[in-house]
């Protein structure tokens, strides 16, 4: 298991070495002299900013001594400087990263442990009403935009109803400590984390549906019929246990899927998170600061595919940790 | 000899759904099991027979129905019974072995966490005294090393071993009565020959009833002691083993007997040895799979110094077990693979040294007939199409192709309307016949058959290879014939090449290796085939 | 051919859909002659309640521009976009992955990082990331959505040549002298168009999602009116105007859900009849 985890971890390296480089390129590919697209609208502004990027990034130099200090900088974890927030870049994605990873791992487990069980009751009542029930709401779930499903819960749960916060990560001003600001965030994360968590808890209640009624028609159920087992003994350690196999392949092929949803919730929301930083980073065309959390998402998807990737292979015994 | 029987089933009648061929899985069947005996039942596909062995436990499939009939065990009605009834009796007095034990088997669960859950079903011992049974009945039914197989996943036994496990599930709660659904079916010949040894034993050491579901006469003739045969869900003939093989009395059952070939080969015309159709020289493939960077790669060695020729004219049989590498053999010697060494000339021209167009304008001497009837043809696209593209790539005027394509046809006994028709609406002999009719349209010297009858039931295989050795009597060709099956092979066959690990162990003419086998593999392999010490037509 | 549309219609599912898209089609080509005012053009006053005058149904918005017209011209750019992006995403996907697939080896490996590096990267970011920086406009956001689109088709089909490789018809293929060409072009993708389509219906709808998302952070082409945009304009003022935001998302939830549900018809449609050829 060593040698599959270092393998990966040097694999991984070198795709986030190829997005830097690929950031550099870009910044060059944006209309405007690189100095100044990376000073972003208002950096642009200020001459003697423009003039120390310049020099920094060696931008009179050879584009391959260009190459070189970019990515070095990088690697010594120096995204650049934020001129519009007067802050290095680092120090706004580690400061906003902790909210989101609440986020989306709580969306992330509310969709897991949803998905499955809809998908569970779905295929054990395949073809009544309750099927038809849970597999419509999946669709619908799943077609709609997810800033949309966050503009209509504020609308019904805020507005109407005044029963949720409608933004921020906690009441402004309040000042709670321990519990009370426990459940004070926890108010806050809720329409958050539903929205989020909503849209892939219709996948996984689609996966799960179908992959168990696929399992069901396997022989070795089949066996355990045989063996005089109780329907729902088969049920939990026969079907679901290899129908969940897929599922697991699925989260960890979604994982970008869910940086992706978590910019636009957290835009809607104005949860202080890195989707809401590169939502800043946009309107400002601070590219910079954009490229940096660019950077950072893409590491989170990494290490999200690292980890389902080891729990496939933890689950399903037949799979080696060889390539 | 009339003990009471542990299970009868009664007029038992089963309906298929209206879509289906024919209205009736199974029609006013009755068979009786008794204690002590064991009962074949045999038939060709689609014949009920696995209908019946389902039936006994309960576990049709929910598209059918019973429509009348009864089970009588114990002086109940099973048919009667609620799913809680069932699972009762499942596992505790009737228990099943399934054809497949790959998938038969839960890829996530322990071996011998599968055999405990038989006792956990019933309610039965604590855990400590299951996993102490279990590991008795591994060693029952002579798993090696039980400790470990027991800790062991499916997927780490070979097919042999998965078998023995799950009779040892099935034996677990010492059923009265075991349904075995062509439990050798899917295994090499030689394991086949073990696991039948060990159902014989075991039934006779328990003194259970058996129903043995089975295609394989040789089986039969090796294990049963009363026979009963289907056909299209009736039973047109039952008896005791002798009389049905001495003295069989319906003439489908006599053609079925007669359809099995003989072990015994027949004698064969003299060729010219200086005539060699195909020359193949020291041919070697290894298969290597990457484990990463710590572990070394794994390799199978598929063809080491494979050397033969075959003659024109001449039949050269390839037999041997899975994993022999007499497939991988088939495909070098096409070109389908590359070979890490070696040379394969046919007649002058070295085929391995080619490449390109010169290749493919010399592929046309050397054609194959594939194993699976159903994967062999392009689903998408019209016979005449497939038999046709062929030549039209290499130059034929499209319309003569088309006119050569209607003979083949003819040649092979299909009608000339097949020439529109797509392949799924012909039957599995049908689409080997298109096959080969694909193949001589290429005007070739040399057929290559891989397991070209393996997959057909035994009266279509009969004829199948009649047609084979017609049409190569007819066009001079020369073949070599992949097969497992040695009957096939002592038929067909004039010079045999048994494989053993990706070596030809032994290579003689037929009826000298049937006679006389030297390699002690060539000697296991002859003794396994079932079928061959009852006094029958069969042997 | 028949028989396809008679199993595509048995599922009801697929019948919706079709219905939905054949309305929403009629409105992108028709609606335009029958609406000819731009939907940027001021025709009432600002926040007009839906279904209280009739020359503006479904209300104005912020700006006292027509709510309606807006749907009608945003279909126009959610169906293009969607069906072009994923047009575009096809043409790299299905050779790359065809022949990623069928020559294997050192050609394969280097296709498929390539694949692995896009995929890594979390597509909404990326898309984001490329309208910005090449500058907001139809192309942008059609080639941004095109290049995070094209890893999962390129996937598939690999997947599927690498299967059909070793069926034994292309082997037969193989032995009776066709070309490379010949082979991938007769035997292997006629056989791989029916998971082809079904994906692509997918990706349309995952299209029209991603261009309505980017509209709404505000990178969409600034003149053309888009769902998204709709939505996000009148975020601020959700409060008083609820129907600002609503009906442009009742129009994308029905057009993504048509999309999905042609998808699923179509699975059924052509998935069973494959079953039955191969059988």
């Amino acid at each position: 298991m060593l040698s599959f985890v270092s393998q990966r971890i040097v694999k991984g390296v070198f795709v986030l070495l190829a997005i830097v480089v690929m950031n550099f390129f870009l910044i060059r590919l944006a209309p405007g002299d690189p100095a100044s697209v990376m000073a972003g609208e208002a950096g642009a502004s200020d001459p003697m900013f423009v003039q120390q990027l310049r020099e920094k990034f060696s931008l009179d130099r050879p584009l391959p001594e260009q190459l070189f200090t970019y990515v070095k900088g990088v690697v010594q974890l120096d995204l650049g400087y934020s001129f519009r927030q007067q802050m290095p870049v680092s120090t706004l994605i580690a400061e906003r990263l902790p909210a989101t990873l609440l986020l989306t791992l709580t969306a992330f487990a509310i969709s897991l442990i949803l998905g499955i069980t809809f998908g569970t009751l779905a295929a054990r009542f395949a073809g009544t009403w309750a099927d038809t029930a849970i597999t419509v709401s999946a669709l619908l779930f799943y077609a709609t935009p997810i800033f949309w499903v966050a503009l209509m819960s504020i609308l019904l749960f805020s507005v109407y109803l005044g029963w949720l916060p409608s933004f921020g990560y906690e009441t402004v001003g309040a000042n709670y400590t321990g519990w009370a600001h426990v459940k004070d965030v926890a108010l806050h994360l809720i329409m958050p984390a539903m929205t989020i968590g909503l849209f892939f808890m219709a996948t996984y209640t689609r996966m799960t549906r179908a992959s168990m009624l696929e399992v069901k028609r396997l022989d070795f159920v089949k066996t355990a019929r045989a063996k005089g087992l109780r329907n729902n003994i088969i049920q939990r350690r026969h079907v679901l246990r290899n129908a969940l196999l897929p599922v697991v392949t699925l989260a960890g092929v979604h994982s970008g899927t869910l940086v992706g949803g978590a910019v636009l919730t957290e835009t809607v929301f104005a949860w202080p998170g890195i989707g809401r930083l590169l939502y800043e980073a946009l309107l400002q065309r601070d590219y910079n600061l954009l490229l940096g959390v660019f950077t950072v998402c893409s590491a989170m998807v990494l290490i999200f595919n690292l980890v389902t990737d080891l729990v496939y292979r933890l689950v399903d015994p037949r799979i080696e940790f060889a390539k | 000899m009339s003990k009471a029987p542990a299970i009868a089933i009664k007029n038992l009648k089963i309906a298929l759904p209206k879509s289906g061929e024919r209205s009736y899985a199974v029609e006013d069947v009755s068979i009786d099991l008794i204690p002590g005996e064991i009962v074949c039942l045999v038939g060709e596909s689609g014949s009920g027979k696995s209908m019946c062995a389902h039936a006994l436990m309960g576990l049709l499939p929910d598209t059918v129905k019973t429509e009348a009939g009864e089970i009588s065990f114990g002086g109940k009605n099973l048919l009667k019974l609620t799913e809680d009834g069932w699972r009762e009796v499942r596992g505790r007095d009737i228990a099943m072995v399934f054809q497949e034990p790959m998938t038969a088997l839960n890829p996530l669960m322990r071996i011998g966490d599968q055999m405990m859950e038989m006792f956990e079903a019933h309610g039965l011992l604590t855990p400590k005294e299951r996993r102490a049974k279990a590991l008795n009945l591994a060693k029952e039914v002579g798993l090696p090393d039980p400790e470990r197989i027991i800790r062991a996943y499916p997927h780490q036994l070979s097919g042999g071993q998965r078998q023995r496990a799950m009779i040892a599930m099935a034996l677990a709660l010492e059923p009265s009565v075991l349904v075995a659904d062509e439990p050798t079916t899917a295994l090499d010949v030689t394991t086949q020959a073990q696991i039948l040894k060990l159902i014989r034993n075991l039934q006779r050491s328990r003194n259970m009833a058996v129903m043995f579901i089975t295609h394989d006469f040789g089986v039969v003739a090796d294990i049963a002691d009363r026979v009963v045969v289907l056909r299209h869900g009736k039973i047109v003939e039952e008896g005791s083993i002798d009389a049905v093989f001495r003295n069989p009395q319906h003439d489908y059952t006599k053609a079925l007997l007669a359809a099995v070939p003989s072990m015994d080969p027949p004698a064969r015309a003299p060729l010219d040895e200086t005539n060699k159709a195909v020359d193949v020289i020291g041919l070697d493939k290894t298969y290597v799979t990457p484990t990463g960077w710590f572990k070394p790669d794994r390799r199978v060695q598929a063809a080491n110094e494979v050397t033969f020729s075959i003659l024109k004219g001449e039949t050269v049989g390839l037999v041997g077990e899975s994993g022999s590498g007499k497939s991988s053999v088939a495909r070098l010697v096409m070109r389908l693979i590359e070979a890490d060494r070696g040379t394969v000339r046919i007649g002058d021209v070295d085929l391995t040294a080619l490449k390109g167009k010169a290749l493919r304008d010399q592929r046309h001497r050397i054609q194959m007939i594939f194993q699976d009837p159903f994967a062999s043809l392009n689903p998408r696209r019209k016979v005449g199409q497939i038999i046709t593209d062929g030549p039209i790539s290499h130059g034929a005027d499209p319309k003569k192709a088309m006119e050569r394509a209607r003979e083949l046809l003819g040649m092979v006994g299909l009608d000339a309307g097949s020439l529109d028709r797509y392949p799924h609406e012909f039957s599995g002999g049908q689409r080997q016949r298109l096959g080969i009719a694909r193949a001589l349209a290429m005007d070739p010297e040399i057929i290559v058959a891989d397991e070209a009858v393996s997959a057909l039931d035994v009266s279509v295989q009969a004829q199948v290879l009649k047609l084979l050795e017609d049409l190569k009597a007819r066009l001079g060709l020369s073949m070599l014939f992949i097969t497992h099956d040695l009957r096939v092979a002592a038929q067909i066959c004039d010079r045999i090449a048994v494989m053993q690990r990706g070596e030809i162990v032994e290579l003689k003419p037929t009826a000298q290796l049937f006679a006389s086998p030297e390699h002690p593999y060539t000697r296991e392999l002859l003794s396994a085939v079932p079928g061959q010490s009852s006094p029958s037509q069969a042997a | 051919m028949k028989k396809f549309w008679k199993l595509m219609l048995r599922n009801p599912g697929g019948v919706i859909g079709l219905i939905l898209l054949t309305v929403a089609i009629i409105i992108a080509v028709f609606g335009p002659m029958m609406f000819p005012t731009s939907p940027w053009r001021m025709v009432q006053r600002p926040f007009l309640p839906p279904f209280t005058n009739p020359m503006v149904t479904l209300g104005t918005d912020a700006l006292g521009r027509d709510v309606f017209a807006g749907l009608i011209y945003g279909a126009r750019v959610s169906l293009l976009v969607g069906l072009v992006s994923t047009t575009v995403a096809l043409t790299i996907g299905v050779p790359v992955g065809a022949i990623a697939g069928y020559f294997g080896g050192k050609v394969d490996d280097a296709m498929m990082r390539g694949t692995e590096f896009f995929q890594t990267i979390p597509s909404f970011a990326l898309a984001i990331v490329l309208v910005a920086i090449l500058q907001p406009s139809i192309y942008s956001i059609v080639g941004a959505i095109a290049i995070v689109s094209w890893p999962p088709v390129a996937r598939l089909v690999r997947g599927e040549v690498l299967s059909l490789r070793t069926r034994e018809y292309v082997q037969a293929a193989v032995v009776t002298g066709q070309s490379n060409s010949w082979i991938i072009w007769r035997e292997i993708l006629p056989n791989t168009i029916s998971p082809i389509i079904v994906l692509a219906s997918l990706m349309v709808a995952n299209a029209i999602l991603l261009e309505s998302s980017l509209s709404f952070l505000g990178l969409g082409d600034p003149n053309l009116m888009s769902w998204g945009y709709m939505v996000g304009a009148g975020r601020t003022v959700i409060r008083q105007a609820w129907w600002i935001t609503v009906f442009p998302g009742i129009a994308i939830l029905l057009s993504v859900l048509a999309m999905n549900l042609i998808g699923e018809g179509l699975n059924d449609a052509l998935n069973p009849r494959l079953a039955k050829d191969s059988r």
